[in-house]
């Protein structure tokens, strides 16, 4: 039986099922929030979640609009500080995985939320580096998930708000006390990984029913395929039920006051 | 000690024109009351601190209170752009502003060590990040015993900083619950404080570990109930989530947000 899905479910679904049960996980706001929550009422009910605005060990009923909802603090086990969180609990080295989303990324999965342009005269001016730069050095590994289009999916970043592996793929060769990096990028079309030489990101899986030529159109560079492809599997019934689910009470909370 | 001060008198008396300025609060307990004053007041040359802007210096940058900006995520939580402090970077409206961005490990700690008087904050951060290119206020040090090199940053110390808290006692004392942010950092940091709270009560009722700012290491306490809407206040009001998706349509266009402006925050003194 195929299930009836979109390309946002289908990313959303591939980026939960990342997350292990019982991973420690600092989630960014947006797409990463709605994937670990989703793992969280999935397959993972023991991954620790926790937002840079001091909430640890959260279970939010519904996704949060802002990092500082409520909901987070009020599910959480405990809140602490802001300089608490990022000096003890992300740099300290409790934090396996970090997720985050971006607004650009680039072949060596350096991510930019800065802005698009020269920096003294910026065409888009982005919101900035937030807790980025310090969870994608401090955390264990990071996942990234957004949306695939060519806008996003550039050669090179306008500027590095937070380091992939830099602009020539090193970045972090000889650096002490810093994490693995970005281990792989979900899209709404596929599945990245950084080659393990070069860590250029390359597609490991398809998601089904898209083409080669629809990643490579709206990828900004000669994009790699693995020699094993793989087709990144379909998203459960439940699963497909509990995402859905969620995003309805979220919309319904988030549109009262 | 703490004075009990009015809001009005608290901000005439602590914010002056050209002061360095952070009103606190990561997306919780934020002091609109208190920011909606100081553009009443019509402060000028201000050089405002927050690590997330937020609506509130959306709406001092739009009023035309800043001169500079330092911060760490300037976006509406959620819903996407600031499109006033947007205007003053990209199309110098009203003025133009300088900023200073940070990451946010950068500014908590910056806080911590502005609270702990200490003149620099040293952490593992900014590897490989462009931002140290752009901001001549991220510099790397040598670790004296590892030889580690460590990011370090000038420590925040505010000529004021404004807080909204729960509650105080009738002696000043202040209790913070909830999401606390850098807020006790903020106050402990800078040279004057004044907190808003949304009530006064007779004990705090706090617990042992309880996040509680002593009434001698607050300047002033002014009462401002509701004083953080449209951000929430932990046991009092939630957030008005559907606001900040309302203030993107207000703040996008120069128009309605100076309307805005005149019917919310200058006529809505004639109001109180």
């Amino acid at each position: 039986m195929s299930l009836e899905y979109t390309a946002s479910e289908m990313m959303s679904v591939t980026a939960a099922r990342a997350l292990e049960n019982g991973t420690t996980c600092f989630v960014g706001i947006g797409l990463p929030s709605e994937a670990a929550n989703l793992a969280r009422l999935t397959h993972a009910p023991d991954v620790v979640l926790i937002y840079e605005s001091g909430t640890l060990q959260t279970k939010p009923d519904i996704l949060p609009l802002s990092i500082g909802d409520g909901e987070l603090c009020e599910s959480a086990l405990t809140t602490v500080a802001v300089p608490e969180m990022f000096r003890y609990w992300l740099q300290g080295g409790k934090v396996n995985v970090g997720f985050l989303g971006t607004a650009q990324i680039d072949r060596f999965a350096n991510l930019n939320t800065t802005l698009i342009g020269d920096y003294k005269a910026p065409k888009v001016r982005l919101p900035g580096g937030g807790g980025a730069p310090e969870i994608a050095t401090n955390a264990g590994e990071v996942f990234i998930t957004l949306k695939h289009s060519k806008r996003a999916f550039v050669k090179d970043v306008d500027f590095v708000t937070t380091l992939g592996f830099g602009r020539d793929g090193k970045g972090r060769d000889n650096v002490p006390n810093i994490g693995k990096g970005p281990t792989r990028v979900i899209t709404d079309l596929c599945v990245m990984k950084p080659d393990p030489e070069t860590k250029e990101l390359m597609v490991v899986s398809l998601h089904p029913g898209v083409t080669r030529e629809e990643v490579m159109d709206a990828t900004g560079w000669e994009v790699r395929f693995a020699d094993q492809l793989e087709s990144t599997p379909e998203p459960s019934e439940k699963e497909l039920e509990i995402l859905r689910e969620l995003k309805a009470r979220t919309e319904r909370a988030h549109t009262g006051e | 000690m703490a004075e009990f001060l009015s809001l009005h008198d608290a901000v005439a008396r602590y914010v002056q024109d050209g002061a360095t300025v952070a009103m606190e609060g990561f997306t919780h307990l934020i002091p609109f009351a208190a920011g909606h004053e100081v553009i009443r007041q019509k402060k000028r040359d201000l050089t405002l601190i927050r690590m997330t802007p937020d609506i509130i210096y959306d709406q001092l940058i739009g009023a035309g209170c800043a001169k500079k900006v330092i911060f760490s995520w300037g976006g509406n939580p959620g819903v996407g752009s600031l499109h006033r402090l947007r205007d003053a970077v990209e199309k110098g409206w009203p003025h133009k502003i300088e900023i200073l961005e940070h990451s946010h490990a950068a500014m908590a700690c910056a806080f911590e060590a502005g609270a702990a008087g200490l003149p620099l904050a040293v952490f593992r951060g900014y590897i490989g990040s462009e931002l140290p290119s752009v901001n001549d206020q991220i510099k790397f040090i040598e670790c004296p015993f590892t030889g580690e090199r460590l990011a370090a940053v000038p420590s925040v110390r505010p000529d004021v900083s404004i807080v909204h808290a729960q509650r105080a006692d009738r002696q000043g004392n202040v209790l913070v619950e909830g999401i606390v942010g850098v807020q006790k950092e903020a106050v402990l940091a800078a040279k004057h404080s004044i907190v808003t709270v949304e009530e006064i009560v007779d004990d705090l009722k706090a617990h042992p570990n309880a996040c509680v700012i002593p009434s001698w290491a607050i300047s002033a306490v002014a009462v401002a109930e509701k004083g953080a809407l449209p951000s929430y206040t932990h046991g009092y009001y939630g957030r008005s989530n559907r606001f900040y998706k309302e203030w993107d349509v207000i703040a996008r266009d120069r128009d309605t947000f100076t309307q805005w402006l005149d019917d919310n925050v200058y006529r809505a003194e004639e109001n109180a």
